[in-house]
């Protein structure tokens, strides 16, 4: 199995827009053992009630999304058989064949969801990352179509939108985010996002030395980043195509679609008129 | 093999991870393609049950292969660490001359007379009998062997009765081609994981095998893991870093609780437990009974007479043999397999059940709830209320209406109990290292502590005799049993335990230094030998430490014995005492300081020159020479023959699971292991070999989400809804013959009974060729029951009682069923899918 993912821009892998300070997670696929602990550990800290309780039969995936109540979700792709059908013996090292990823929000570098918010709910901290502050929102879920990767999503029970915080409370008092605290393998790191996309970037040359040639970064500018989001600050080291993960290969801000959008309703309308009065003067 | 170490050891496997970023090779050999398969090189699938065909043909590679026989590395080690020139009795006859048993079978008693697989001149301590009759207490004689005089060696390995030549003959018919036949392996994936092994093994590189229950629980469950310790033996790995046989325990300190046993048969530190059908009568009678003459085991009456000191305190005198016959002693099998029909029969009236869950975690849960109603009286502690708690209105059978509540005499006391964060103490795990950990917060409401519980019951219990002068009346009169409490709880001050089990000078209640300070005359007490030294002598809890190193860590935590990281590791040095190599360098003899040194403690003797030996008539240590890492064996080296101690045979041979969809490929006239215990009786039935009713292998497991029975996991919203319902894993290709379809329901039986689960169609099952013909097998995780958020059907109702004859521990990993899409008829227990 290898994933060939087919770059628009070569020159864009590894360029992001980081700020200044800019916080981030590095989630490296190739070490996680799909063991869940982020999950636990984040509804732990920010006390998020169990949801969507039931058995999907989709693998071990149990969450199924993220969602109000489910900040971490590990996702679960079964591919263990090769081209021919056989189960496979020898595999590339480090994660493969059962493929575990733990998404999160991006807490991109411009984030559709902030600028969508009407009232000023979503912020951007001093750490770079992007923050619902629960006693502004007023749940109109704009941000909800605003974010390309499908990440906040509007509380049953309280009615207003809710996503990962990257644990601003603990980064206020010097601590790691609770689901970086938990993972056993060290597949989720924590630290400034130009540190983690260096690291980032030789541990994807360590793998393809070592015969991984389908690892790739997911989350800069050219992958996951794209369309004027300009990077996202928790990114992503994986090894199939980013819609296995369901995750989209190049997301657009929406925000950039307005211009676009404008003027095709704009010519359409005018094309309309222009028809319109050619056929009333016939 | 026989683990899933990264679902069910994440932790620990955070240092597989950290191996394989330094470029270590990662092999998975497992029924089932795992979170810990998708982090291998290598996934080898086989049938379950087969492990000990795979791992002999391994050693049977080895041995042939000419890179193990050219490289003076591996001769080396095998003639002066191990027993491979040691000479065995010239009447022993091996599964070769004897269609697939040993010498010494008794076929009426099914039972062995070890007596057959001794060395050669070497007389045998105990009788015959004895032996039969010892079948539940392993003797310490037996297990570390008990020898009156140099045994004879043949060091150029060619003599035909040398354990080497008998080994080799032994593992002969264990071929590239049986593993494909039997295990269902292709030659050439074999293949390649031989060649990775023996080219990883040597002066420079060391392999290590990690298992867990899933090589326990079969009937030949401990030949199993000798026989990879035999291979690891022949490859030179143990002793020496990187290297082992790394037993991955289950449950958070099932080390500890081994150490300082919660076992029937055990006392603290590996001691047996007194056995009245044995010469166990007086505490003379025992010591000569069990203690061996040569070996560290030479200094056993210093731990059992310290023992008995902490016990029974003032009343433990030389006058009284201290205190010895306050000792219960035991008679028969009571570990929990026999203990649930003793129940069931109506021979034992009350349980304690603490952290343990038998209405779900029981083997043959069925007759294992049937036990518990059976009780006169139940107590439960735990966290939630359980099903062994719950079954007289909760279980399958009251549901169905087959059993009433109002019919079950068991008065049961549901105690609530403290979590780990609410209470201190320590964890014991597969490192053999003693971690503490603090009280983070109060403990809620009536919550309290497993010491708090046991410590108040003890006190009420020595209220409620006193005066008593019945045998029960004194023993429990005699006990020490006065550690101070404290807090609003009045939890025993557990400093005070820690310093009991380290061991004191009974003069003043100083904590002794180390094992060495015990004495036999009465003048220290020691709770665990093994332990001692686990407090420094001004009282310092060492199992606090948290300064860890590149190394071996000596500043983190405390490892026992004597807080050696690696046993024997003597080993890691060549006879004449330097490192077999730079790279694998661990202890060292200092030819200058003229003793043994390194990065760990050693686990040998301090100044004993590399060249020592020992004279005929010398005991304990000093009858060890200085090139036996092996100390705690009678003859210092590593047995690939097993003289003694097994109950099923000397070297490691495969037999089928108690249920087998195929013939013994390798033994066509012995099935089973001609030892395993069986429970024959209508309650606890067995399928036939090949039985068509029962065509598919079953083997059960745990998930990363869930733990064990369920008790601390299948309640708690968080972990509930990340395994939320039971299941059962099947091939696509099984699925298909069934029209079954992922997230159907399913029901699977056997003739003990029958449980539903949700289909989880997936390739990481696959059917097996097996003889010539397919073999499927299929997986149920054991931990859902009937109670909490995350329910299913009860895997344990499905398997039998079986027991391994020397760990006494049941066959879950393997065993046979059938199923078919659908429910059982009127169950609606369950969350539905979605």
């Amino acid at each position: 199995m290898s994933a060939t993912i087919p770059l628009i821009d070569k020159t864009m892998v590894g360029q992001h827009g980081a700020r200044p300070g800019a916080m981030g997670f590095l989630t490296d696929t190739t070490l996680c053992i799909g063991c869940k602990a982020c999950e636990v550990a984040c509804k732990q800290w920010n006390q998020l009630p169990m949801d969507n309780f039931g058995f999907t039969g989709h693998s071990y995936d149990n969450t199924g999304d993220l969602a109000a109540a489910t900040w971490r979700h590990v996702v679960f792709v079964e591919q263990i058989s090769d081209s021919t059908g056989q189960r496979a013996t020898a595999m590339a090292p480090f994660q493969s064949n059962w493929l575990m990823m733990s998404d999160v929000c991006k807490h991109c570098v411009n984030a559709g969801c902030l600028e969508a918010c009407p009232t000023g709910a979503i912020i951007r901290t001093e750490f770079d990352t992007v923050v619902i502050q629960q006693d502004i929102c007023n749940g109109c879920g704009y941000c909800i179509p605003a974010c390309p990767y499908g990440v906040p999503e509007l509380s049953a029970t309280d009615h207003q939108a809710h996503k990962c915080t990257l644990c601003y409370d603990r980064l206020d008092s010097g601590l790691e985010p609770a689901c970086a605290k938990a993972c056993p393998t060290d597949s989720i790191q924590f630290g400034p996002v130009t540190a983690l996309m260096e690291h980032a970037q030789t541990r994807v040359a360590d793998l393809q030395s070592r015969g991984v040639d389908s690892a790739y970064i997911y989350g800069d500018r050219a992958i996951g980043g794209t369309g004027g989001i300009d990077g996202n600050n928790a990114f992503f080291i994986l090894t199939a195509e980013p819609e296995v993960y369901n995750l989209p290969a190049y997301p657009e801000l929406p925000q950039d679609k307005v211009g676009r959008a404008f003027l095709t309703t704009f010519g359409a309308a005018l094309a309309l008129g222009v028809a319109a009065v050619v056929a009333l003067r016939g | 093999m026989g683990a899933n170490m990264a679902e069910n050891h994440p932790v620990g496997f955070r240092f597989v991870m950290q191996a394989k970023e330094r470029g270590a090779k990662l092999i998975h050999i497992d029924p089932r393609f795992s979170r810990t398969s998708a982090m291998a090189d290598l996934h080898v699938a086989l049938r379950a049950g087969s492990d000990l065909i795979l791992l002999g043909a391994l050693i049977n590679y080895v041995m042939s292969s000419e890179h193990w026989n050219r490289d003076p590395f591996f001769q080396e080690y095998l003639t002066h660490y191990t027993n491979a020139a040691t000479l065995i009795n010239p009447d022993f006859k091996d599964t070769e001359d004897l269609a697939g048993i040993f010498s010494g079978y008794d076929p009426e008693e099914r039972k062995y007379d070890p007596e057959a697989w001794r060395y050669a001149g070497q007389q045998g301590k105990s009788s015959a009998n004895q032996h039969h009759e010892s079948q539940d207490a392993m003797a310490r004689t037996e297990i570390v062997g008990q020898q009156d005089s140099i045994p004879e060696y043949d060091f150029t390995l060619q003599d035909p009765h040398c354990a080497f030549q008998i080994m080799k003959r032994h593992f002969a018919r264990y071929t590239p081609e049986m593993v494909e036949q039997a295990c269902g392996v292709p030659q050439a994936v074999f293949l390649q994981v031989a060649e990775a092994i023996l080219t990883n093994s040597g002066r420079d590189r060391t392999t290590s095998f990690a298992y867990a229950v899933a090589w326990t629980q079969h009937s030949i469950g401990t030949q199993i893991i000798s026989c990879c310790a035999l291979l690891q033996l022949l490859l030179g790995n143990i002793g020496r870093p990187g290297g082992g046989i790394l037993a991955l325990r289950g449950h958070a300190t099932i080390q500890g609780s081994t150490d300082i046993p919660t076992l029937y048969n055990l006392l603290p530190g590996y001691l047996p437990m007194p056995n009245a059908t044995q010469q166990h009568g007086s505490l003379a009678d025992y010591l000569e009974q069990e203690r061996p003459q040569k070996g560290a085991w030479y200094t056993m009456p210093n731990y059992v007479v310290s023992l008995l000191k902490a016990y029974y305190g003032d009343a433990a005198i030389p006058a009284n043999g201290f205190a010895y016959d306050l000792l219960p002693k035991i008679s028969a099998d009571y570990s929990f397999q026999p203990m649930l029909l003793m129940m069931k029969d109506g021979n034992l009236r009350g349980l304690f059940c603490m952290g343990q869950n038998p209405a779900v975690g029981g083997q043959n849960a069925v007759l294992a709830r049937q036990a518990l109603a059976n009780l006169d009286w139940l107590v439960v502690r735990d966290i939630h209320e359980i099903e062994t708690a719950a079954f007289w209105y909760d279980a399958p059978e009251v549901r169905r209406g087959d059993l009433r509540p109002q019919d079950i005499g068991t008065e049961i006391f549901l105690m609530p109990a403290a979590l780990a964060a609410e209470k201190e103490g320590s964890y014991t795990n597969t490192e053999r290292l003693i971690q503490w950990h603090d009280k983070a917060v109060e403990p809620r409401g009536d919550c309290r502590s497993e010491s708090w519980f046991v410590y108040h019951l003890g006190k009420r219990l020595k209220q409620l005799y006193q005066g008593d002068t019945s045998p029960r009346g004194r023993q429990i009169e005699a006990v020490t049993w006065d550690y101070p409490t404290a807090g609003a709880t009045q939890d025993p001050d557990l400093d005070m335990v820690v310093k009991e089990i380290n061991g004191y000078t009974v003069a003043d209640g100083k904590p002794i230094k180390n094992g060495t300070a015990l004495k036999d005359d009465g003048s220290t007490a020691c709770g665990c030998w093994l332990y001692s030294g686990i407090m420094t002598e001004d009282g310092h809890n060492r199992a606090r430490n948290r300064k860890g190193d590149e190394r071996a860590s000596l500043g983190w935590g405390f490892s026992w014995p004597s807080n050696q990281r690696i046993m024997y590791n003597r080993a890691s040095a060549d006879p004449a005492g330097k490192p077999w190599s730079e790279r694998k360098k661990w202890i060292w003899w200092d030819a200058e300081k003229e003793e043994w040194t390194g990065y760990d403690v050693p686990d040998f003797p301090e100044h004993k020159q590399p060249n020592y030996q020992p004279a005929p008539d010398a005991k304990g240590l000093d009858a060890i020479a200085g090139d036996a890492p092996f100390v705690n064996m009678a003859d210092g080296r590593g047995w690939l023959f097993a003289a003694s101690g097994l109950r099923d045979g000397p070297l490691p041979t495969h037999y089928e699971p108690v249920e087998t969809p195929v013939s013994n490929l390798l033994y066509p006239g012995q099935l089973h292991s001609p030892t395993v215990k069986l429970f024959h009786r209508s309650d606890n039935p067995y399928h036939e070999m090949a039985d068509p009713r029962f065509p598919y292998v079953i083997t059960t497991y745990r998930l990363t989400e869930q733990y064990t029975a369920g008790g601390m996991s299948r309640w708690v919203p968080w972990l509930a809804e990340l395994q939320p319902h039971g299941f059962i894993e099947i091939s696509p290709e099984l699925a298909a013959e069934h029209g079954i379809t992922n997230g159907d329901w399913v029901t699977v039986w056997t003739l003990r009974g029958e449980a539903e689960a949700l289909a989880l169609v997936t390739e990481r099952l696959q059917p097996l060729m097996i003889d010539g013909r397919t073999i499927h097998q299929v997986g149920m995780p054991w931990h859902f029951g009937f109670g909490g958020l995350a329910q299913g059907g009860i895997a344990n109702d499905l398997s039998a009682l079986v027991e391994d004859p020397n760990s006494l521990i049941h066959e879950a990993k393997a065993f046979t069923c059938n199923l078919r899409k659908g429910r059982i008829a009127g169950q609606s227990q369950g969350a539905r899918p979605l």
